[in-house]
């Protein structure tokens, strides 16, 4: 639609440079506050202008929090999340559109129902699983046959207890179920002619073909597990098992200590650092996996 | 190269039958069209065969081995699907070889059966081209190259030429035609063009709401429809017909309280059933009005087709359909005759819609030599 209207345009753009310094507005003053020193960013009112104390910020930053560790453990739970939540999407969404099974309405249902179900609102079982892996199973194993089994599997202070329970993914799944039903039937029947079993054709035939779905799935669920803080702060008392976003917590200045901002600042802005990368390397995709329908 | 035996099948969703016992027999390297309107149950029935739909009853059997429950990598068929159903992410090569690189060949032997292949439907050189990248034409090669490496005994076709422009499906189905001759395995091909339909079966099918109509050559289903149905649903423009009842002599019907001839033998057995009477507008003729023998008949417009035309006419609110020669004119509006040749009347009974005689006129006087496949 081509329409000559310019003082709508103008009104138009006017609210758009609104929002934007809505949101950068924020971004703006962590930097400014991670450039200055302590007299400087407790001025009032605040400055908005960059001081020259960023190196010496960040330096105290990343030694206070223990950054270095923290962040290492924060990458390696956000990838085993990112990667685990792709396979458990694709796989799931797989069995329920192309196996005509007379429960998969019931078992996607229930798929998505989790999604009124965030960890935050279950952490408390949830937590109880974790700590003992095999409850349940003993449970129901003693129910059926008064057997008393020893079993135990304890996740607490480990990566898996930071991974397991964040994987399940109704968003992935839903996402991979939309994907899959974009594609014709045809192509599944003439794998199934070529000779193809199922897993043969999700390997060659699905998965490269969702590979911007896959991409975009990966953005959203990085910035995710690498944003947690409740989960890891509950399953980690060992400091050598921290995420970024839990050190992070040692940064805030506590009541009766000097009111550093400066260095919680330039901490914060070290851990947003990864996820910014992430997402301004796959951005292309996630829009085109969200968006389009592009095979 | 195999015989195909189907015996008694039938297919149901829940209550809703689609297929009602359906009994055919198709030779080995025969060129089988299944043809009638859509939802007939013939897709349906074509991919009960591939193994792609599960049978409800009856038996399939494929090279006199029963297949009911074979999935379809065991049953030895390759099937062309209307979309063509290409994997888009590989290009044509990929696309070809994937049923080969499933069943392990080496890649070797792979690459020179692909490239064969190509050969065969003219591909050679754009085996590196993305579906995407292709011409409709040549997504309709690929679908058939990936067919054909498999050196399957049996084709399907489901409607694989609907998805094309007219002068690229006459092109393709010329190809088709072809390729069968070349490598003379049994081939299914289900459509819904009476065209194609003739011009590619060795035997042609004719399927209605779940039931085999017909089956014969295609000259034999245009001479002798066996019902009503197949008399409408083959030749273009449609058989024209109208309804009366046979006169008590048993050798005329009446047209607007005309007289028109029938075969008398076969009339004198049925003087004074209630007949749908069939003509095709090939075999009408008009006539200049008031001719001797020609019902009085208003010309409502006329199609132009070139090589000829078609006249619409109208007698008393009934409409007629004539194919006319090139140097016949008619204008709309005026007063032309229509004549109904006996030899070329097709009767129906009104109530089963069944063919009445079993030995048509048309043929009893010049029997129509058989196809050379």
């Amino acid at each position: 639609m081509i329409e000559r209207t310019p003082i709508l345009n103008a009104v138009t753009y006017l609210i758009m440079i609104l929002g934007l310094i809505l949101i950068l507005g924020p971004f703006w003053m962590i930097f400014t506050a991670s450039t200055q020193s302590l007299q400087q960013v407790s001025s009032v009112p605040f400055n908005m202008m960059p001081g020259g104390d960023f190196l010496k910020n960040v330096d105290a930053a990343w030694d206070r929090a223990n950054l270095g560790p923290a962040l290492f453990n924060s990458l390696i739970t956000s990838l085993l999340v990112m990667v685990g939540k792709i396979v458990v999407a694709a796989l799931s969404a797989f069995a329920i559109v192309y196996f005509k099974s007379p429960l998969r309405h019931v078992f996607f249902w229930m798929v998505f129902l989790t999604l009124m179900l965030p960890l935050e609102v279950r952490v408390i079982p949830t937590y109880n699983i974790a700590a003992d892996v095999f409850e349940p199973v003993r449970w129901i194993i003693n129910a059926v046959t008064g057997i008393e089994l020893s079993l135990q599997w304890n996740l607490l202070n480990s990566y898996s207890g930071l991974v397991l329970p964040l994987i399940a993914t109704a968003t992935g799944t839903f996402l991979y179920r939309q994907f899959y039903m974009t594609l014709p039937d045809e192509l599944a029947e003439a794998a199934k002619m070529d000779g193809a079993r199922p897993l043969r054709f999700f390997i060659d035939i699905l998965l490269p073909l969702s590979r911007t779905n896959m991409l975009a799935l990966a953005t959203i669920m990085f910035v995710y597990a690498w944003n947690q803080y409740l989960w890891p702060k509950l399953m980690t008392t060992d400091a050598s098992y921290q995420t970024a976003m839990v050190a992070m917590r040692s940064l805030v200045p506590s009541i009766n200590a000097l009111p550093e901002w400066n260095v919680s600042m330039a901490g914060a802005l070290i851990i947003m650092l990864p996820p910014l990368i992430v997402v301004a390397v796959l951005q292309r995709w996630f829009v085109r996996g969200l968006v389009s329908t592009d095979k | 190269m195999a015989e195909i035996g189907i015996k008694n099948v039938r297919k149901s969703y829940g209550q809703t039958q689609i297929l009602h016992g359906v009994d055919l027999n198709f030779k080995s390297g025969e060129f089988v069209v299944i043809l009638g309107p859509s939802g007939c149950g013939k897709s349906t029935l074509l991919r009960m065969i591939a193994g792609l739909e599960e049978i409800s009853a009856g038996e399939i059997s494929i090279d006199n081995k029963v297949v009911n429950d074979l999935e379809p990598r065991d049953r030895g068929c390759s099937m062309v699907f209307q979309n063509y159903a290409l994997y888009p992410h590989m290009n044509v090569a990929a696309n070809i070889g994937y049923a080969l690189k499933v069943a392990g060949v080496p890649r070797a032997e792979r690459d020179r059966r692909i490239l064969e292949t190509a050969k065969i439907v003219g591909l050679e050189e754009l085996l590196n081209r993305k579906p995407a990248q292709l011409s409709g034409g040549q997504r309709q090669r690929v679908a058939m190259g990936r067919a054909i490496i498999r050196e399957p005994k049996v084709f399907l076709f489901d409607e694989p030429l609907s998805n094309l422009d007219a002068k690229l499906r006459v092109q393709m189905r010329v190809e088709i035609r072809r390729l069968h001759k070349r490598l003379s395995a049994t081939s299914v091909f289900v459509t819904h063009d009476q065209v194609e339909a003739m011009t590619l079966a060795d035997k042609l099918i004719v399927m209605n709401k779940g039931h085999v109509e017909q089956v014969g050559t295609p000259l034999e289903i245009y001479h002798r429809p066996r019902t009503r149905f197949v008399g409408s649903f083959i030749g273009s423009p449609a058989m024209n017909f109208f309804e009366t009842t046979i006169a008590p002599g048993g050798d005329r019907v009446l047209l607007d309280g005309i007289a028109q001839a029938i075969d008398p033998l076969l009339g004198s057995k049925n003087a004074g059933v209630k007949v749908a009477v069939g003509i095709r507008p090939e075999h009408c003729r008009l006539v200049p009005a008031g001719t001797v023998n020609s019902v009085p008949a208003n010309v409502d417009f006329v199609e132009e087709l070139g090589s000829g035309r078609i006249v619409h006419v109208e007698i008393d609110g009934l409409g007629f359909a004539v194919s006319v020669e090139e140097d016949q004119f008619f204008e709309q509006g005026a007063m032309a005759g229509l004549q109904l040749p006996a030899e070329h009347i097709h009767l129906f009974s009104q109530e089963t819609g069944l063919r009445l005689d079993d030995a048509p006129v048309a043929l009893r006087q010049s029997a129509p030599k058989t196809v050379a496949a």
